[in-house]
């Protein structure tokens, strides 16, 4: 696939962002300016339960929610935490900086 | 106050969590001059981790606590309106609850303000009361895929707090306080309350505190800590941001609906759920945004939710940085000779009692395992040592060994022979001690105020007791 025909999510986001959802989950936004990006990205199916599980290589069955939100044009999936936030190992407390992997997933165009 | 049909009702907040960050002010001075009825903010977390809970500490300092406080305790009694703080000092314990009633009556004093009612509630749970509801065959559901509450569980923990709904500010505002500051709350709860009170329905109150309680995070341009003013009628719920280059759109009032929760739809508080699946956005001026279609669902048990965290141990932390590109890419057998000499004098961590933690900056410190990127290393690392213990002296001890015989790790054929690691200090440090949340669970009540415990007092001018001693 050229260039010309693929863009990365962080290319058609405005914000990709991670963060505690209580003391047990993260969750994770992806919110578009604009309705043609959204949709794009949601018809692409790149992301999806499967594929998020893929990308950071967890059981999928750790997403407890992943929702389309039309209101906010935005993307969202909540996962378990491997152990809750603060415990000793934990090195995230907010749980803030989980979302790299996203900004680099590739988006088909057409 | 307003109430009946076509009436409104104005709810300032000025922070999304009262200190730990100062509310700035020229935003504040331009909502309060529009004279809202009711001056509110959540001052907690559970994002700051159980050490505050466990340690009963705050992670705001006191200036900037003291400084919210003040601002709007002389905004809301100059305007003669009531204002209310729930979750005082970041975990809403009874300790943080003292402090903050101490500070309003300080405060008060200092400014001189005539005399007024401070209503003020605890939320501990005692140990105990669990305890005999447990023994009572209560069970104390899990929330977030825990299982019950179990007796060991308990036995881990040193401080519970219950999650109050509205009803402790709903019956505080009836015994007639002008002022409230609140043990551990629903953020939403604290907005909602009044709002519920003058006869708007549970649907538009507890969105109005859901859309409020983080104040300028559902304006934008992004920037925290200014205020916004939500205004209640019988059809809506308005949010309208009050700094000059801040606006409340469509996008950033229903992008804060799913702002640090699992999911954008619904809100549980004690009593029922909030359902926002159908709500309706609408820009209705540059600055605000108006919002319909709330829905709330009230629960059959009221459940209330509850917040433990126990001690772990005291815990010491060192850290070690690696340049030699042999020792990089083994950098998973250095840690593990590290912690073989560990477990060699204290033997396995569960039998020994302790944790010895390695986060490997530079490959994936940040993430763990779920780095996509865990396999890529970059060309220096540093390696952060975290090891826990019942006593201070053997976590110090845990710590010191998994750093130190990282230097002495024996890989084979490597050519750096006097020191496998760089310190750049040659010693662990003590840091706070490790907690961990053991509740994060629900009980069932039959009085939604069983929990917690409400007291009203009169705060005239001149009772600060350390005032007194001052003059």
């Amino acid at each position: 696939m050229s260039s010309a025909t693929i863009k990365r999510l962080s290319e058609l986001a405005k914000t990709v962002r991670s963060k505690n959802a209580g003391v047990d989950r993260i969750t994770f936004d992806i919110i578009f300016e604009d309705r043609n990006s959204y949709e794009l990205v949601k018809r692409s199916k790149v992301l999806t339960r499967e594929t998020v599980s893929k990308l950071y290589g967890f059981d999928p069955a750790r997403i407890t929610d992943f929702v389309e939100y039309d209101p906010a044009l935005a993307i969202k999936f909540t996962i378990l935490r491997e152990r809750p936030s603060g415990s000793a190992g934990d090195a995230d407390i907010f749980g803030a900086q989980q979302y790299a992997p996203l900004l680099d997933v590739i988006v088909p165009l057409d | 106050m307003s109430e009946g049909s076509g009436k409104t009702l104005r709810f300032l907040c000025p922070n999304g969590h009262l200190g730990f960050a100062p509310l700035k002010v020229e935003s504040f001075d331009i909502g309060v001059a529009t004279a809202p009825d009711f001056i509110l903010a959540d001052s907690g977390s559970d994002d700051i981790g159980p050490g505050p809970l466990g340690s009963d500490t705050s992670t705001a300092p006191e200036q900037w606590q003291r400084h919210d406080l003040e601002k709007m305790l002389v905004a809301a009694r100059k305007l003669g309106v009531p204002m209310i703080i729930g979750s005082a000092g970041d975990t809403g314990s009874n300790s943080r609850v003292d402090l903050y009633v101490q500070m309003i009556r300080d405060i008060a004093a200092e400014h001189g303000l005539a005399p007024f009612k401070l209503g003020y509630f605890y939320s501990e749970v005692p140990l105990d009361y669990l305890r005999r509801r447990m023994d009572e065959g209560e069970r104390i559901t899990g929330l977030d895929g825990r299982g019950d509450l179990t007796t060991d569980e308990l036995n881990a923990t040193d401080r519970v707090v219950a999650v109050a709904g509205v009803h402790p500010y709903i019956e505080l505002l009836n015994r007639g306080a002008e002022v409230i500051i609140g043990g551990r709350s629903s953020d939403a709860a604290i907005f909602a309350a009044p709002a519920i009170r003058a006869g708007y329905s549970e649907a538009n109150s507890y969105y109005l505190g859901k859309v409020l309680e983080c104040a300028s995070f559902n304006a934008e341009p992004y920037a925290g800590k200014e205020t916004v003013i939500g205004t209640i009628s019988h059809d809506d719920v308005t949010v309208t941001a009050m700094h000059p280059d801040q606006r409340c759109t469509v996008a950033s009032v229903a992008g804060h609906a799913m702002y640090e929760r699992s999911n954008p739809f619904f809100e549980n508080v004690a009593g029922g759920t909030l359902n926002m699946t159908d709500c309706v956005y609408e820009q209705v001026d540059p600055k605000s945004t108006r919002v319909t279609g709330a829905v709330f669902e009230p629960s059959e048990q009221i459940r209330v939710k509850l917040e433990g965290a126990g001690k772990v141990g005291e815990r010491y932390m060192g850290f070690v940085g690696v340049r030699d590109p042999f020792t990089v890419a083994r950098i998973d057998e250095v840690m593990e000779w590290a912690k073989a000499q560990v477990r060699e004098r204290f033997g396995e961590p569960e039998e020994g009692g302790y944790e010895l933690h390695y986060q490997v900056y530079g490959r994936n410190g940040v993430m763990g395992e779920m780095d996509p990127l865990k396999h890529q290393t970059a060309h220096e690392l540093g390696v952060m040592v975290f090891g826990v213990a019942a006593t201070e002296k053997m976590a110090e001890e845990v710590t010191l060994t998994g750093t130190r015989q990282m230097f002495y790790a024996r890989l084979p054929n490597t050519k750096g022979t006097a020191g496998g690691v760089a310190f750049p200090l040659d010693e662990v440090t003590r840091v706070s001690p490790a907690y961990r949340w053991t509740l994060n669970h629900t009980i069932g009540v039959e009085d939604p105020l069983e929990l917690f415990q409400l007291h009203t007092t009169e705060v005239t001018a001149g009772v600060a007791p350390e005032l007194e001693v001052a003059q």
